[in-house]
Formats: C-alpha cells, structure tokens, sequence
C-alpha cells in the first residue's frame, strides 16, 4: 500500500517541474532548432539555447507552483519580455498571430518525447497524468504568448494613436497675429477637443487677433464635426480672437444646407488664401509687389 | 452658501483708467461680492461719466453659469448707461469649459488682455 500513497504525495505537476528541471540542457537543445527560436535568434545558436533555457526554468516554476492553467502565474514573470520580443520578431516578419499560436504549439512535441522516455510503461497511470499535465501547461505557455503579443500591439496602437493626434494637428503662424490650423482627415470629439486645445494655447503664445481654420483635408461633414467647428469658434471668440473657416468644398457646403446646421455666426472664406487676406486686411496690412517693373521684365 | 466675509475683503477694486473702467476679478466671485461689483461699475459708469468697462478674468480659473450670466448683465447694463464693455484675458481651459457647458457669452466683446481691450475700446470710441 506504500507505493500508491507515495504516488499520490508526488503529484503530476511536481512530476512535470523536476522533469524540466533535470532535462533542461536537452529541451533547449531541442527548442533550439524549432523554426519559433531560430528564426528569432539568427545571430547565435547559443543565445537560443539560453532563451530556451528561461523558458523552460520559468515552466518549471509555473508547474511546482501547481497552477498550470494561470496565465498570471508568477513563474512566467520572467520570461513575459522575450516572450514579447520573439512575438515581435515573428510578427514583424509577416506572421499571423495564428501561425504563432502553430509555431509555440509545435514545442511539445519534443518536450513530449523526453517525458515518454522517461518512463519505462508510457501507459501506466502515472505516465499519463505527467503527459496531461505537461500538455496543459505548455497550453498555457500558448495563451501567455499570445497575451504578450496582443499587449504589445495594444502599445504600440496607444502610441501610434498619440502621436496621430500630435501630428496631425500643428498650429501655424502665418503672419504676426494670425495663426491657422490646417485640418486633415475625420474630425472626431478627440480631435477636436486636441485642435481647440492647441488653437487656444497658440493665440495666448502669438498673441494671435485671427485664427483660421481650414478644413480643405476633412473630407466630410456631419453635424457633429460642424458643432465641433463651431465651439472651436466659440472658444477663439471667448479669447479675443477672430475666428474663419475656410476651404469648405461645395459638396460639403451643400451637405451643411441640408442637414439644416446654422453656421451663419461663423465667419467664411472660400480658401486658406482667402481667409489670410481677409486677415491681414483687418489688421490694415497690404501686400504688394516689391518692384512695379516686375511684371514687365 | 457664500461664506460671510468682512465687509473690505468682499468688494472687488474698481479702478479708472482715463474714460474706462477696469476691474480685475482674482479667484472665485461670490454672490454677494458679484451683485455689489454690479452696483459699483453701475453707479461708477453714471457719476464719473465712463464710457468703457474692461474685466480681466485672467486671474479666474473657473467661470460657471452664474458668473457668466453675472458678466453678461453687467455688459448690458453699460450698454444702457453707453459705455462698452470688454471681458479680457480668459485663460483657454476657461473658454474650452464655456464651450462645452453652451455658454458662448453671445453679447459680449473680448480680447486678449487689458492691453488689447483698451486698444479695441480706443479704436472704437474715436
């Protein structure tokens, strides 16, 4: 009666964590030259093998600590970074997440062979539950890849978001006092509210009487956009400075008329041009040709 | 409620600068301080014969519903004594709340600051 009692003292993840444990220089040497590690580090076949090596350490401690199906268990901590990095290599290199998912899967078939040979009966009971075990833990070291794989993308859409924002929104100085806003693309409630911000920091820094907004690049819009429109003149006009729309496309303008938008407060120009000459004109500038006989030469 | 307040602390200065009266309001405006304020600039524009109103908000961080009807109020007001009004100064996380709260001040002249306001009253006036 002792050694089934034995048996059930030494549980199957604990079977699984010495087994990493003890063959570990073999796995990596195995993982080592699966397409997922070598095409991640092509520089040296060594440094895979020590990548392999961290993963395997860190299943190791995922299955002593017995939560095998934990996505957030500790043990993975460690290797969340390389996981990371070697996704993105993958990734960068034209790999669906899918074919990922295939590549991190196509890992246990070596690791599956070792623990067979590990023992004398693979049928006996014992056997099989280290197999089911082991299966469920590379599982989850499946899941935390794509885990960090999406995280990573979430970032770098975060960042890529922000910097859109910044980008595509300058404030520029035409001419002392007069700032515009070239807009290009869809206006949505974020934008605009980044648009009136900077505007509105641009006319305090220019100390700025005319702002112009053009809108040549929004290529269509809504009542939504036009209220957006309208509260950045609103909120130019509550500074002290003058605000005009200009580069409203007939299509658009006619869309404007039908939708029934009131925009007859907000001061238009047909073009950018337009708008700085109306500009400059109120502040009593004139713009003229340097030499009369220019034309004629 | 408004706190009481000793009587001096709760009056905005009143200053006159030539025709034009200019008064700075600083931090929050109480109700009581607001409804004095309108009496003054009121009683001011009428016996010293004033003809321009300029209020800096620069030093406001927050301007609700109450001060802006109080703003709008005391512009009309002059408008009926004939002197004009003009709201200098607003800070741009001031007007962008404005904005969006739907008070876009529709009667009111502004500027950018004291310096702008007395050039826009000057150029006007003459």
């Amino acid at each position: 009666m002792t050694v089934p009692e034995q048996d059930a003292a030494v549980s199957a993840p604990q079977v699984v964590s010495s087994f990493l444990e003890q063959r570990k220089e073999q796995i990596a040497q195995r993982w080592a030259d699966t397409p997922l590690f070598r095409s991640v580090f092509t520089v040296s076949r060594d440094e895979a093998v020590e990548a392999c090596k961290a993963v395997v350490e860190a299943l190791s401690e995922v299955a002593a600590s017995g939560r095998l199906e934990d996505v957030g268990s500790p043990g993975f901590v460690p290797v969340r970074d390389q996981l990371g990095r070697m996704t993105q290599t993958r990734a960068r290199s034209g790999h669906t997440a899918s074919q990922i998912a295939n590549e991190v899967a196509g890992l246990r078939v070596p690791v599956m062979e070792l623990l067979r040979e590990e023992f004398a009966d693979p049928t006996v009971p014992r056997a099989q539950e280290a197999v089911l075990a082991l299966t469920l833990l590379l599982g989850t070291l499946r899941l935390v890849v794509m885990e960090t794989a999406l995280d990573a993308n979430a970032e770098l859409i975060e960042r890529q978001r922000q910097q859109l924002l910044e980008v595509a929104t300058p404030v520029i100085k035409l001419w002392e006092g007069t700032v515009a806003v070239p807009l290009i693309g869809t206006l949505d409630s974020a934008r605009s509210q980044v648009v009136m911000e900077s505007l509105l920091e641009a006319i305090v820094d220019q100390r700025a009487r005319y702002a112009i907004l053009d809108i040549t690049g929004v290529p269509t819009v809504d009542s939504l956009v036009a209220q957006h429109l309208m509260k950045t003149v609103a909120a130019a006009r509550l500074m002290g400075a003058e605000c005009i729309v200009s580069g409203i496309r007939p299509a658009i303008a006619q869309t404007i008329v039908q939708l029934g938008i009131d925009l007859g407060s907000v001061l238009t120009r047909s073009s950018l041009a337009d708008a700085l000459a109306y500009a400059l004109g109120k502040q009593g500038i004139e713009v003229s040709r340097a030499h009369a006989n220019e034309s004629v030469r | 409620m408004s706190q009481p307040l000793p009587a001096h602390s709760a009056q905005v200065p009143v200053l006159a600068l030539g025709d034009v009266l200019l008064v700075s309001l600083q931090g929050e405006l109480h109700d009581g301080m607001a409804e004095q304020l309108q009496q003054d600039i009121t009683q001011r524009i009428s016996t010293d014969r004033m003809t321009g109103v300029v209020i800096d908000i620069s030093g406001v961080d927050m301007v609700d519903s109450f001060l802006g009807r109080v703003l709008a109020e005391i512009a009309s007001t002059a408008r009926l004594l004939a002197a004009r009004t003009v709201l200098a100064g607003m800070r741009p996380a001031v007007a962008i709340t404005l904005v969006e709260l739907g008070l876009t001040l529709p009667g009111l002249v502004t500027a950018l600051d004291v310096d702008r306001a007395m050039e826009l009253l000057n150029q006007r006036g003459s």
